[in-house]
């Protein structure tokens, strides 16, 4: 077929010299290589058991604050829902009534708070808008699923532990940076 | 007396504009419209006398009048001052304007309890965006907010006396659009207060109409309570045949629900056309209501967000290409989310959702 440019290369092949055609030299090489990074610095850990510590700026899973009374922070503002540029946060309203008192901190509160880990972004805009510290975006990340179903997390998932009723797990939740800072 | 409207020049921030003789300088500056306009927040042009109480719309009148052209000693409140030929008026421009109107928001959310996030006037109330354009980022305010005693003003209306900035338009309502005035304000300076004197629910058929005007969430609807933010809400022109009003307002719609119902509002924030109590808090269906289309919302306006106006909707092409068949649904996304959830009709609940209405086990019963 005529070239089309005359600019194209030609392939050169040339027939391989003596030790080239050996193997052996090559493949020596190349296992020195190999056996030269079995005594290198590993690059890997491995991960379930061993954990990187994330950097103070990692967003991670959303978590629903308490104050240290155990009541709930959020009041269904939706500042979170209208910064969010993914529109993963919907939530609905409800008024606390007299015997609610010691659930929620303020007269309105969130009876349902749900993100779509899906669609969420981990941008960090809900925590940034939120008034009332009621949003946080800790140091882990949404697991794995097959379904889509188990994505959308309500407030069952994303609030923290009580401080009050649940102190140990409350404490895991804070996090281990906070233990970190504790122990310096 | 000539028979031809006489009209005299009035020059505010370096714009001329004809008016007529008796117009107020806020008046005039609405007429030029734009920038120059003072903020007011007791002031209605459609209810008499009101006005002088907030001093937001204070300006600097550094030219009285062609005839005496000494400037005014003092900032004026331009919603009271009436204009004189030649007069110039200085608002955006004046420095000491400035200075003063963010005195005036200081002392306005000095009590003010900032409870934005959980007030249902968010999104559309005018302290909001007195604060954002002249507030300061803290205060210098150390004592506690004033507090008072809860009045239930009945099953329409709810007063959060915290909020109030008593700028007496809701009194005005009363006194110019009802028959018999059953609120108003108690007590003097700081324990000044809206209230009926005996626990009295406000019932008259035009009474609704305070919710409007407030200024500020003192006054909200109780239909429309904590159900959703403004901003999610998608404003819609409609209208019905009323006996006793225009019947042209604002739904403001989640879904097909009707949320909430409001008069019309003009580009100053003001009712257009007062409405009564039965379209307001009563017609909760969409069947009640012809829709003419989305409201024009101000785009710097938060409501806005929705982007409702001029949508056009894509065609869906799926079924023509799938010879009429609907795409399958591979989720259902109310078998996963709790929110918005169909078998509860927020619009038709009387008063805020509580538990009861989210808990299951009451749902059943």
């Amino acid at each position: 077929m005529a070239s089309l440019t005359n600019r194209a290369k030609v392939l050169e092949q040339k027939p391989m010299n003596f030790m080239e055609r050996l193997y052996l030299p090559a493949i020596f090489k190349g296992m020195a290589i190999t056996f030269m990074h079995m005594f290198k610095k590993k690059a890997t850990i491995s991960y379930p058991e061993e954990k990187r510590p994330f950097s103070p700026v990692f967003r991670g899973l959303h978590v629903l604050n308490r104050d240290e009374e155990g009541r709930e922070n959020c009041t269904a503002c939706g500042l979170c829902a209208v910064a969010c540029p993914a529109e993963a946060i919907t939530m609905e309203g409800a008024e606390r009534k007299t015997s609610e008192e010691h659930l929620y901190r303020e007269e309105k509160y969130a009876a349902k708070y749900e993100i779509n880990m899906l669609r969420c972004i981990f941008c960090g805009l809900c925590e940034e808008a939120c008034p009332k510290d009621a949003i946080y975006m800790s140091e882990t990340f949404a697991p794995s699923n097959f379904t889509r179903k188990g994505f959308i997390y309500s407030k069952d998932e994303l609030l923290i532990p009580n401080p009050v009723n649940d102190k140990e797990k409350y404490d895991i939740a804070k996090g281990m940076r906070e233990a970190q800072l504790k122990n310096k | 007396m000539s028979e031809a409207v006489k009209t005299i020049k009035v020059t505010i921030d370096n714009i001329t504009v004809d008016v007529p003789v008796g117009t107020t300088i806020l008046q005039a500056a609405r007429m030029i419209g734009g920038d120059v306009v003072p903020p007011a927040m007791c002031y209605y042009s459609k209810l008499q006398d009101s006005g002088g109480k907030c001093r937001t719309c204070l300006v600097e009148v550094s030219k009285g009048s062609e005839a005496d052209p000494r400037p005014m000693p003092k900032l004026v409140a331009s919603c009271r001052t009436g204009v004189m030929d030649g007069m110039e008026v200085k608002n955006m421009t004046s420095p000491k304007v400035e200075d003063a109107r963010n005195g005036v928001v200081e002392f306005l959310l000095l009590n003010h309890p900032l409870d934005c996030p959980v007030c249902d006037q968010a999104g559309e109330c005018h302290l909001q965006d007195l604060g954002y354009g002249h507030g300061k980022q803290g205060t210098r305010y150390e004592f506690k907010r004033r507090t008072f005693e809860k009045h239930d003003l009945g099953p329409y209306i709810q007063l959060h006396m915290t909020r109030c900035i008593l700028c007496y338009r809701c009194v005005f309502v009363a006194d110019q659009l009802t028959d018999k005035r059953s609120h108003g304000i108690l007590s003097r300076g700081d324990h000044a207060e809206i209230a009926t004197y005996i626990e009295n629910s406000l019932d008259n058929n035009f009474i609704g109409n305070v919710i409007d005007v407030c200024p500020v969430g003192a006054l909200t609807d109780k239909t429309f309570r904590f159900k959703n933010r403004v901003w999610f809400t998608k404003p819609v022109n409609a209208h019905r045949d009323c006996k006793c009003c225009s019947g042209k307002v604002t739904l403001w719609q989640r879904g097909e629900e009707v949320l909430r119902v409001t008069a019309r509002k003009d580009q100053w924030g003001e009712v257009e056309e007062w409405i009564c109590n039965e379209c307001r808090f009563e017609k909760k269906k969409t069947t009640d209501w012809t829709i003419e289309g989305p409201t024009h919302v101000s785009r710097h306006s938060v409501i806005s967000q929705g982007h409702y106006e001029n949508v056009q909707m894509p065609n869906e092409t799926f079924k023509a290409v799938h010879g009429g068949r609907n795409p399958q649904l591979l989720m259902d996304i109310h078998s996963v989310s709790e929110v918005n959830d169909p078998s509860i009709d927020l619009s038709l609940i009387n008063g805020p959702a509580t538990s009861d209405v989210y808990n299951p086990s009451t749902k059943q019963a």
